[in-house]
């Protein structure tokens, strides 16, 4: 079963949701203290969404420090897999394991709302499974989420097929209407939406549980997709599920 | 020591355009350009000034600043000795 350890920063206010998302998908979920030095024996990590350290100074900036970002990088580098949602995806770019900021939305507005996403790659961890172009409705939550970065990190973006997920309707001014990017390696990915909220149709939408599922079966230790294709990780696992 | 972190040039400044907007109404047409940022204040202890100015350079890069989208101005200026000790 795959055991996903869930950090809990002082601020975050997601990390429940996905823990009770991951667990009625079947996998395995924890919490982990920001304050610990290393992960345990987990296949994945995700950094929820909330207010990491009260967003004091910039969104994610004091929460890259906690101690355990530093095990989290060694993970990453490993190949484990790494989920930042929301607030989680402003911490992984402050702590540069992925490329560029995400700014205040355009028209200064806090955006509650489902919205329409694109899924673009599939070669993250998050999305392996799901169909190149398929249509998820998911909702967001955040001021800070208009993603940026400069011209030449855009290029290499989409050279490298890293945009993982863009919004339909663009809600908060995004560059090229960037959702979600990967790592180059695609094990680490960060999105503003929360697939954790969409995780049941009860919820409104069961579309998140798509994107939960991919992590839940990509997430296979030690250093799944470092250098590997993912879609071969991901039929290797799906082979190995139905045998 | 003070540092003014402001959003780097090219990047959308929702708040300065906002009260930007919002000044012809109290009767300030001939504003332009307003630009929003935040200041912090602090003090450092250290031998000289490029010293100090070394150390806070490195500060705003790694913390106060997101040098993907913010530029710092650092103005420093000579604390009271008798506050230096």
């Amino acid at each position: 079963m795959t055991r996903v350890g869930v950090v809990l920063f002082p601020g975050s206010n997601c990390e429940h949701d996905v823990v009770e998302a991951v667990r009625a998908l079947g996998g395995e979920a924890d919490l982990l203290w920001h304050g610990a030095t290393d992960v345990g024996p987990v296949d994945a990590v995700v950094l929820p969404g909330g207010f990491a350290h009260g967003d004091y100074l910039r969104p994610g900036a004091i929460a890259r420090f906690s101690p355990i970002m530093a095990a989290i990088e060694r993970f990453a580098a490993d190949g484990g897999a790494v989920i930042g949602i929301c607030n989680g995806f402003q911490i992984l770019t402050e702590a540069r394991l992925l490329p560029g900021a995400l700014q205040k939305n355009r028209g200064l507005t806090f955006l509650c709302m489902p919205v329409e996403l694109e899924v673009c790659s599939t070669r993250s961890v998050l999305t392996w499974e799901v169909a190149p172009g398929q249509r998820l409705r998911i909702p967001i939550n955040h001021f800070e989420g208009n993603y940026t970065c400069d011209a030449e990190t855009l290029s290499m973006l989409k050279a490298e097929d890293r945009v993982v997920l863009r919004y339909v309707d663009n809600p908060n001014g995004s560059v090229d209407r960037i959702a979600g990017i990967c790592n180059a390696e695609g094990n680490v990915v960060g999105l503003m939406p929360h697939p954790e909220r969409a995780s049941d149709v009860l919820l409104g939408s069961a579309d998140g549980a798509t994107l939960l599922r991919s992590l839940l079966g990509t997430a296979v230790r030690p250093s799944a997709l470092a250098g590997t294709d993912v879609l071969a990780v991901g039929a290797e696992v799906a082979a190995t599920a139905l045998a | 020591m003070l540092v003014e972190v402001s959003l780097r040039p090219g990047i959308a400044d929702p708040q300065g355009a906002t009260i930007e907007r919002s000044l012809p109404a109290l009767g300030f047409e001939r504003v332009s350009g307003v630009r929003t940022g935040k200041a912090i204040r602090f003090s450092i202890d250290a031998d000289d000034e490029a010293g100090a100015r070394g150390e806070v350079d490195e500060l705003c890069r790694r913390f106060l600043t997101n040098p993907v989208i913010e530029d710092a101005r650092v103005t420093l200026a000579a604390a009271d000795q008798a506050v230096r000790r």
